[in-house]
């Protein structure tokens, strides 16, 4: 079986986020970029099913400027097979990424599809459940446990009322959740090694993908700032001053 | 009042990782011809310089930061003829922060009011750059990477590894940090090993009081005869500022308020393009009074009113802390040792009265580089160094830093003796340990000076951040808490007797990130390390008064995630 993991270079998850100036975006100079930690918790599974004997190939993928091939690498020195970067500098918006990710799985054939359940940058939750409807293909977002019996994928899920397990026909998609792993360290010679692998680059342009943005971004704003809180003596002045703000 | 010998304190240190010093792990050995520890920008030039003189070369730098450029906070006004040397067309692709330096203005201030004091000639800034260093040092990498130098951050270098025996003991390459650590010292589930670099020269480029450099220089007595290295350290803000305020290429520091005459050090600022400005604060670790809060200090400066109307309404990008080398030539320890040299701020090459580093770190790698491919080792650099032109540029200001331990006007007298004379003067000033330098908390009392310095601060502070945790944020750092504390206190019962009574626990108060902190509680009185908000700027290893402190490298990655500074 072939694996195919998608994922997203995004401002790293310890970088303080400051809007721009004018409100259009966010700062993106000088700041550290990293692989989505979501997708980074996919290409550990992946590499795992391989390893248990399960799958024969991980591919990973990614759509994104010609920079994202460092996060390819990353992933390729955890243990990846070989890479696609899908090149573009526009803003891929989910629908245009599920799409793109079809081209894909029409010439990798992939018994199965690792996402992230959601990139921390725009927290879209869309792809994989747009990837699996294009595809027609069964879909379990939200994945914390997996393995595979039978060619069928048993997952359990993360929903509101507590776990839920689904068994799913391969080929299919699934996306994961935080706690299905804790994503192995990167090795020194790995990432030697992994500067040999195959990298592929293909430009988004080429793959006839027409799809202009149907989203429009507003403005970007800081969350309100916090007043200044105050100090009390007493429980009597907690109160007072409670009910002086209509509070209680 | 003598410590434990550093010995001792080594001793103890590798104690406390048996993973990492246990022959059972097995481990990957990686074989290069140089191994540099460090990629800042002496580990860096050093690395570019060696493979554009001898591409066959195989050569690694190490980095603990999670990327380039995470770890580097420095002013940073470069003096760019070394740089140009290393990369003439760095002019042409420059750094995300690269500002002309345009004017110089030299302020004595007092609490109220400020004074323009002649620009001492070192510290004329024509033909320099306001840079951010970490955005440089990520420029070097990548052009270090494009010669083929094998650039690995988020892999501290850890110790050092011998060869030989006694005499002919000699550093064979670095292990590099574990990764996975329990905190309680054992394996976690995803635990790596460090690997083993192996290196026929291994280079020390990992800044101020580097820690292998720290180990080294004691086992090999690269110091002894010398005079000790002194300190400072640095605070350093990126402000984002309302439109208008700003006059790109302005230099500006500061001497006087809030410091005594008996302390040492000054503020800087310096205007940038796009209304955004660096404001920071040296202060020389060799301060005496025990209740002193170098943070709150520069906190204080910022609140001066030649000060608040730029800083009034405009917001921190990005903040932290670092210590600077200042002890200069006569505490230059033995550069050279079999196998290791030791380059930049490791060394200790920067020069205080210019205020200025990076060149001096660009120009002693360069030399290493050129000593490695010319000589095939290391051997000479030391006398190398110290007759080039970054060795003589030292000598020559030998006795200003010095001269300010009698004092601010003592200092500035001896500094304009120093400089008419061209450090030509027939001695050469000693500099005093840090460590020692401390009065003790009862004899601090009754010197009236201090007594006002060390309380009389204003409470009201109306700029952020708000407290040295709120500072913190801005420095985003990031340790993993499941791992062992990387700040090894030797013995902590000093710190709850001997210290409290002697010294009132300064460690709770030069701490610019409140890592340490006295508890009281049911348990009875006890330190309490917050080693999660470090920002590995080492001056604690430095300053504690019993020298019980050694701080080693954390696990891969952990530490600050600076931007642009």
């Amino acid at each position: 079986m072939k694996i195919l993991v998608g994922i997203k270079r995004v401002i790293d998850s310890n970088v303080r986020v400051q809007i721009n100036r004018d409100g259009t975006g966010v700062v993106t100079d000088g700041v550290k970029m990293s692989i989505n930690p979501f997708d980074e918790i996919a290409v550990e599974e992946a590499l795992r099913i391989k390893e248990r004997g399960e799958a024969g190939e991980v591919i990973v993928a990614t759509i994104g400027p010609g920079a994202a091939q460092q996060q390819l690498r990353t992933a390729l020195a955890m243990g990846a097979d070989r890479a696609v970067l899908i090149e573009s500098d526009e803003d891929v918006q989910p629908l245009a990424a599920a799409r793109t990710f079809m081209k894909l799985v029409e010439k990798e054939d992939p018994g199965l599809v690792l996402l992230g359940k959601q990139a921390i940058d725009d927290d879209s939750n869309q792809v994989g459940q747009m990837l699996a409807a294009i595809w027609d293909r069964p879909q379990a977002t939200f994945v914390s446990r997996l393995h595979f019996a039978d060619g069928n994928g048993r997952a359990v899920r993360e929903v509101d009322a507590g776990l839920e397990t689904l068994e799913v026909e391969l080929p299919a998609v699934i996306t994961v959740d935080l706690r299905l792993n804790e994503p192995r360290f990167v090795k020194m010679p790995d990432i030697m090694k992994a500067k040999r692998k195959p990298l592929e680059t293909v430009p988004l342009a080429t793959l006839g993908v027409d799809m202009p943005p149907r989203l429009e971004f507003g403005r970007h704003e800081p969350p309100p700032k916090r007043a200044a809180g105050i100090k009390v003596e007493s429980v009597e002045a907690l109160v007072k001053s409670l009910r002086e703000r209509g509070m209680l | 009042m003598p410590g434990p010998s550093p010995a001792t304190r080594i001793k103890a240190l590798s104690d406390e990782n048996p993973l990492a010093t246990s022959a059972a792990v097995p481990r990957d050995v990686m074989e290069y011809d140089v191994a540099i520890v460090g990629g800042g920008p002496a580990g860096l030039a050093c690395a570019i310089r060696l493979k554009d003189r001898k591409p066959a070369l195989s050569v690694c730098v190490l980095e603990k930061a999670s990327e380039i450029g995470a770890h580097i906070l420095s002013g940073c006004v470069i003096e760019p003829g070394p740089l140009d040397e290393l990369l003439p067309g760095w002019r042409d692709d420059p750094p995300s922060i690269c500002v002309p330096a345009r004017r110089d203005e030299f302020l004595f201030l007092s609490r109220k009011r400020a004074w323009r004091l002649p620009n001492p000639p070192q510290m004329h800034n024509k033909g320099n750059y306001i840079v951010s260093l970490g955005a440089l040092c990520q420029q070097l990498a990548a052009h270090a990477e494009s010669l083929g130098v094998e650039v690995f951050p988020g892999f501290p270098g850890a110790s050092a590894l011998f060869g030989g025996e006694g005499r002919d003991t000699r550093v064979i390459g670095v292990r590099c940090g574990d990764m996975g650590v329990e905190a309680d010292g054992t394996a976690g589930p995803n635990y790596a090993p460090g690997v083993d670099v192996h290196a026929k020269t291994t280079v020390l480029a990992e800044g101020s009081r580097g820690s292998i450099a720290k180990q080294l220089i004691h086992q090999f007595r690269l110091a002894d005869g010398k005079s000790p290295q002194t300190w400072g350290l640095g605070f350093k803000e990126l402000w984002r500022l309302p439109p208008g305020r700003t006059e790109p290429g302005l230099i500006q520091h500061t001497i006087g308020w809030p410091l005594d005459a008996e302390t040492y050090g000054g503020s800087f600022l310096y205007h940038l393009d796009g209304d955004r400005a660096y404001v920071g604060f040296v202060v020389g670790l060799d301060y005496r009074d025990p209740r002193f809060r170098p943070f709150e200090a520069f906190q204080q400066y910022k609140h001066h009113p030649a000060l608040t109307p730029l800083l009034e309404g405009g917001e921190i990008a990005s903040a932290g802390a670092r210590t600077i080398v200042e002890g200069g030539w006569q505490s230059l320890p033995t550069l050279e040792m079999p196998g290791a040299l030791l380059i930049g701020d490791a060394a200790g090459t920067l020069n205080v009265p210019k205020i200025k580093g990076v060149h001096q770190a660009i120009g002693s790698a360069m030399l290493a580089a050129d000593q490695l491919v010319e000589t095939g080792g290391g051997a000479g650099f030391d006398v190398r160094f110290r007759a080039s032109a970054a060795g003589r540029e030292l000598y020559k200001v030998r006795n200003i830093r010095p001269g300010f331990n009698r004092g601010l006007w003592f200092g500035l007298a001896n500094a304009a003796l120093e400089t008419v004379l061209g450090g030509r003067t027939p001695w050469t000033l000693d500099n005093h340990a840090d460590w020692r330098s401390l009065r003790k908390t009862a004899e601090s009392r009754a010197h009236d000076g201090l007594e006002a310095m060390a309380s009389a601060w204003r409470p009201e502070r109306d700029l952020p951040p708000r407290d040295r945790l709120a500072s913190q944020y801005f420095a985003a750092t990031v340790h993993d808490e499941n791992q062992p504390v990387h700040l090894h206190v030797l013995d902590t019962d000093i710190c709850r007797t001997r210290c409290t009574e002697e010294y009132g626990n300064p460690c709770t108060r030069f701490c610019p990130v409140a890592v340490y902190e006295m508890v009281d509680d049911e348990a009875g009185r006890r330190l309490h390390i917050n080693a999660s908000n470090c920002v590995h700027c080492k001056a604690c290893d430095i300053k504690d008064p019993y020298e019980i402190i050694n701080w080693v490298t954390p696990e891969g990655g952990s530490g600050p995630n600076y931007q642009n500074l």
